[in-house]
């Protein structure tokens, strides 16, 4: 059985017993089933260091659809492993939170199963090597997210924040999809080690630069990288737990990932180099810049977050630049950066999962997230200030904490970089540590603003909702375990990066492991004095200024008034989207049957007429056809005189009644032409239809004289006319085209092949099951929608919930 | 107005009966002549539909208190899951397995998975029909 698959689909199936354990077992927080998923899955991962650390990589393939190359297979090396570890570890400590969190009055049975979608969905991602399967985890992770920042979705700022980051990140994933083709259709194949394993073959197709772009773009949008970031701070309308997990820990990384994952494919071209830490490098410094002026808590922390992916981003693109020079003792120095990325992709998820949570106890006990009522709680909330503080420092870049060591290692790659004489970077390379060194800064003033806002300074109970206090202890848990992650990874650096990184190392610069080098760094606390610890130095003495003056220099936020903002322009671009697609819509939407029928006529008559005149196919020879006898001659003029009595029926009834005789002329000609199985059905239909016809009459109008022109008439005759001919020739060349080999001769073996008699049942059911299924799934989708259309509509207008 | 309609009523407790028979005969048979999950589940949707029209939706709803939406539902779900069925005996997708036993009394038989993805088309084809019918007709 493979394991490892089944890792990826077991929240899922937990997704699915969720509700139930929440509709019959009322007494137990339903968190503590969804718990073990994570928590088991970690043990299992956590299992697999070893073996993983080693070098070794774990394949499992699942068939899905052979015959397209598209199978499920999970696969498992260091980079991924890091991130399934993340996902379930942080997602076991997150749901452990929100067991606290979240009351039992919400609707806590949605909540958690959406949380199993993703966290299913993000393991898929993580671990797919197959394109197409990690497009739909990928999309897949998107959906989930929307579900959950609409959780209250009785807020209108949690709806459109919904919105919002589903419209962005789907539009990126769908690019991303556009990219994996081309890069599929490249190389012949979905896989993406096997993408690597070629890569030499296709780096100079037309297509390659196109589709790292657009491969890009759905990175980009996916972690939040300017100008895309754009979503991340509305998505934290979302409840804390679901902005600690999805838009700090996991999801965001998502994007990180696919650079890294795609790294060896792309890295070594200086587009990527400069698309990705160019991007990231700025995110890093607009995230940090836009963060201090934050008075809401959770926003602050959300421009924080854009700020460090952008820091991870630019550091992968830093050590693509290795693979630009190919092996040499000298080359290797740069996958140091994709080294520190990687490290600080952990180090990231623990502090800034702490400091989320740190943000929903401040919430949950006083009511207000809000910098400019907050203030004083040290000595009312002391353990979570402590939390708050590593949690900071580890932000801003202070030893003893494990962002520290990253910060300098980053510091260290931007400066080694500008060393590199290529890719333009012996002009423009200075720039690369300037900006991140200014943008350190603003990340040390943010921390700082954090932490003495929140917990010093005068207590103002007056404008809290509640006077403070420490929450819940469980509350506390799951924060603390992060805190202490900080601190233990400040002084054991090397077990996560010998047992983790370094192998994740190997398989993003493959070229690189199979030449032997050591890609694993050493790290060291101490460097020695060294540029990086001046550079740490200046940020600690830049930034302790800066905030103490910060009243002097925000009037540069005002440089950039509201209406020349990204977030401006979005909400314009929606809001012509709408309105032109409106006007443009109404104009074919008459709301009038008949309209729409002249649609799908006119086009009827255009593309099959169409294609019998311009292909030349047309063939038709009266005596290869069987005589008519007396009988089928009959029904047909039966038929006939029914169909143009319609016409002049006075009433509905009349010709409801007369449309049934045209149904059942068919299938009596069906008898006639030994289709008993059409027949039989058809039969069945004709009678439920009418019975249909006769329901649905009751609330139609009158059926008056037309009052159309006699140019609309005339239109509308010229139509049926012209559909009647095409379909008659269309009926009568059916026999003369011999174009294709006839497959009807495979299926007479249907008793062989499917135990069954009945040729039209065994393709039904068997030879395209697959049709069959997809139109149940489609007949079942139509009823709902008939049903909800009708049904629920009524109880709208009571539904005073919509705009709170 | 009120219609005394006695013998249509008592035409049609019998003939509920027979076309229901007719409806499993159907369904069986379409293995090896004509029939099948959609007409068979076509027939005992008209079936229910005869019942609705003779006598009035709530005494039927009383006597067979049945979501049909849960039925339609149901359907899908036994037809996509034995696709998924599949999945599990390393098969491929939607692949049908069918064998020959031999059943005291009955001789031999053959049991497929195809009734099943069969049964769940049938399902689907009386929950939706019944559903669209009831929902247009009790629209006010």
């Amino acid at each position: 059985m493979s394991t490892l698959v089944l890792a990826i689909f077991i929240p899922f199936l937990a997704a699915a017993i969720i509700p139930f354990l929440y509709k019959y077992l009322k007494n137990i927080h339903v968190g503590w089933f969804a718990i073990l998923v994570p928590t088991g899955l970690f043990i299992y991962l956590a299992s697999l260091i070893p073996a993983i650390s080693n070098g070794e990589v774990i394949v499992q393939t699942i068939n899905w659809i052979p015959s397209y190359g598209i199978n499920i297979t999970a696969y498992l090396d260091g980079l991924s492993l890091t991130l399934a570890l993340l996902i379930s570890g942080v997602g076991a400590l997150v749901i452990l939170y929100s067991i606290y969190y979240l009351s039992s009055k919400e609707p806590i049975g949605t909540f958690y199963t959406y949380l199993m979608l993703f966290m299913g969905a993000m393991l898929g991602v993580v671990m797919s090597d197959n394109m197409l399967v990690l497009y739909v985890f990928w999309e897949l992770t998107s959906i989930s997210s929307f579900l959950l920042i609409a959780f209250w979705y009785q807020r209108k700022r949690s709806r459109e924040g919904a919105k919002k980051s589903l419209i962005i990140t789907v539009s990126g994933g769908i690019s991303m999809l556009v990219g994996f083709i081309m890069v599929g259709s490249m190389s012949s194949t979905w896989s993406i080690r096997e993408v690597i394993a070629n890569v030499g073959s296709i780096s100079d197709h037309s297509l390659f630069i196109p589709a790292m772009l657009l491969v890009l773009l759905g990175a980009f949008t996916k972690s939040a990288q300017f100008p895309f970031h754009i979503w991340l701070p509305d998505a934290m309308e979302a409840p804390t737990p679901v902005s600690a997990y999805l838009h700090s820990a996991t999801m965001v990384k998502a994007g990180i990932y696919l650079v890294a994952r795609f790294t060896p494919v792309f890295g070594g071209e200086a587009v990527w180099f400069w698309a990705v830490t160019g991007v990231g490098i700025f995110t890093l410094f607009w995230g940090s810049f836009n963060a201090v002026r934050q008075t809401d808590l959770k926003a602050l922390l959300a421009y924080s977050t854009i700020s460090q992916l952008g820091m991870i981003m630019s550091m992968f693109g830093m050590g693509s630049a290795a693979l630009y020079l190919g092996y040499s003792t000298e080359s290797v120095v740069y996958t140091g950066a994709t080294f520190a990325a990687l490290f600080h992709l952990v180090n990231h998820s623990t502090f800034k999962g702490a400091l989320f949570m740190v943000v929903g106890v401040v919430d949950h006990s006083v009511g207000t997230r809000d910098i400019r009522r907050l203030g004083g709680l040290i000595t009312l909330m002391p353990v979570t200030f402590t939390i708050a503080t590593v949690g900071s420092m580890s932000m801003a870049g202070l030893p003893p904490f494990n962002g520290f060591l990253s910060k300098e290692m980053f510091f260290v790659s931007t400066l080694e970089i500008t060393e590199a004489g290529f890719f333009g970077l012996g002009t423009w390379g200075i720039a690369i540590p300037i900006i991140a060194w200014v943008a350190s800064i603003f990340t040390f003033v943010y921390s700082t603003v954090f932490v003495v806002k929140t917990f010093l300074g005068p207590y103002k109970e007056e404008k809290l909702e509640h006077p403070a206090h420490e929450p819940n202890p469980g509350m506390l848990i799951s924060p603390i375990i992060l805190g202490m992650l900080v601190i233990t990874f400040f002084f054991m650096p090397n077990v996560v990066g010998e047992n983790l990184i370094a192998p994740a190392m190997n398989g993003i610069f493959p070229t690189f492991a199979s030449e032997g080098a050591e890609l694993g760094t050493h790290i060291h606390a101490w460097h020695g004095f060294k540029p990086e610890l001046f550079m740490t130095i200046g940020v600690i003495l830049f930034g302790v200024f800066l905030y103490l003056t910060r009243k002097y220099w925000s009037g540069i936020y005002n440089l950039f008034p509201e209406k020349w903002s990204i977030n401006t322009f979005y909400g314009f671009v929606l809001d012509q989207i709408e309105d032109k697609s409106t006007v443009i819509t109404n104009k074919y939407m008459t709301r009038y049957l008949r309209d729409y029928m002249v649609y799908i006529f006119a086009f009827f008559i255009l593309a099959i007429g169409g294609i019998f005149i311009f292909t030349e196919a047309y063939y038709f020879t009266l005596p290869e056809n069987a005589p008519i006898s007396n009988f089928e001659g009959l029904v047909i003029l039966a038929m006939m005189v029914a169909g143009i009595t319609i016409l002049f029926a006075k009433s509905r009834l009349t010709a409801i009644v007369l449309n049934s005789i045209l149904g059942f002329g068919i299938s009596i000609l069906f008898v006639l032409f030994r289709a008993p199985d059409l027949a039989l059905t058809q039969t069945i239909i004709e009678a439920v239809t009418t019975v249909l016809f006769l329901v649905a009459y009751y609330f139609l109008p009158e059926l008056d004289r037309e009052d159309t022109t006699k140019k609309t008439k005339s239109v509308n005759l010229f139509i049926s006319i012209g559909v009647g001919v095409v379909f008659t020739t269309v009926a009568l060349g059916v026999q003369g085209n011999k174009a294709f080999d006839t497959i009807s001769t495979f299926f007479e073996n249907s008793y062989e092949l499917a135990g069954g008699k009945n040729m039209v049942n065994a393709i039904l059911g068997d030879f395209r099951a697959f049709d069959t299924m997809l139109e149940v799934v489609v007949l079942l989708i139509a009823g709902i929608g008939v049903y909800t259309i009708i049904r629920v509509r009524a109880k709208k207008e009571s539904d005073q919930i919509e705009d709170k | 107005m009120k219609i005394n309609n006695v013998i249509l009523r008592t035409v049609a407790k019998l003939v509920f009966f027979i076309i229901l028979t007719l409806a499993v005969y159907l369904f069986f048979a379409g293995h090896n002549s004509p029939g099948g999950g959609f007409s068979g589940g076509l027939v005992l949707a008209s079936a229910l539909v005869l019942l609705f029209i003779v006598f009035d939706i709530e005494t039927i709803q009383k006597g067979l208190p049945i979501d049909f939406k849960l039925v339609a539902a149901l359907g899908a779900f036994l037809s996509v899951g034995t696709g998924f069925g599949a999945l599990v005996f390393g098969e491929n997708f939607l692949t049908q397995a069918f064998d020959y036993f031999n059943v005291p009394f009955f001789g031999e038989i053959e049991l497929t998975t195809v009734t099943i993805f069969e049964g769940g088309v049938a399902l689907v084809v009386v929950g939706v029909v019944v559903t669209i019918l009831l929902s247009i007709s009790e629209d006010e």
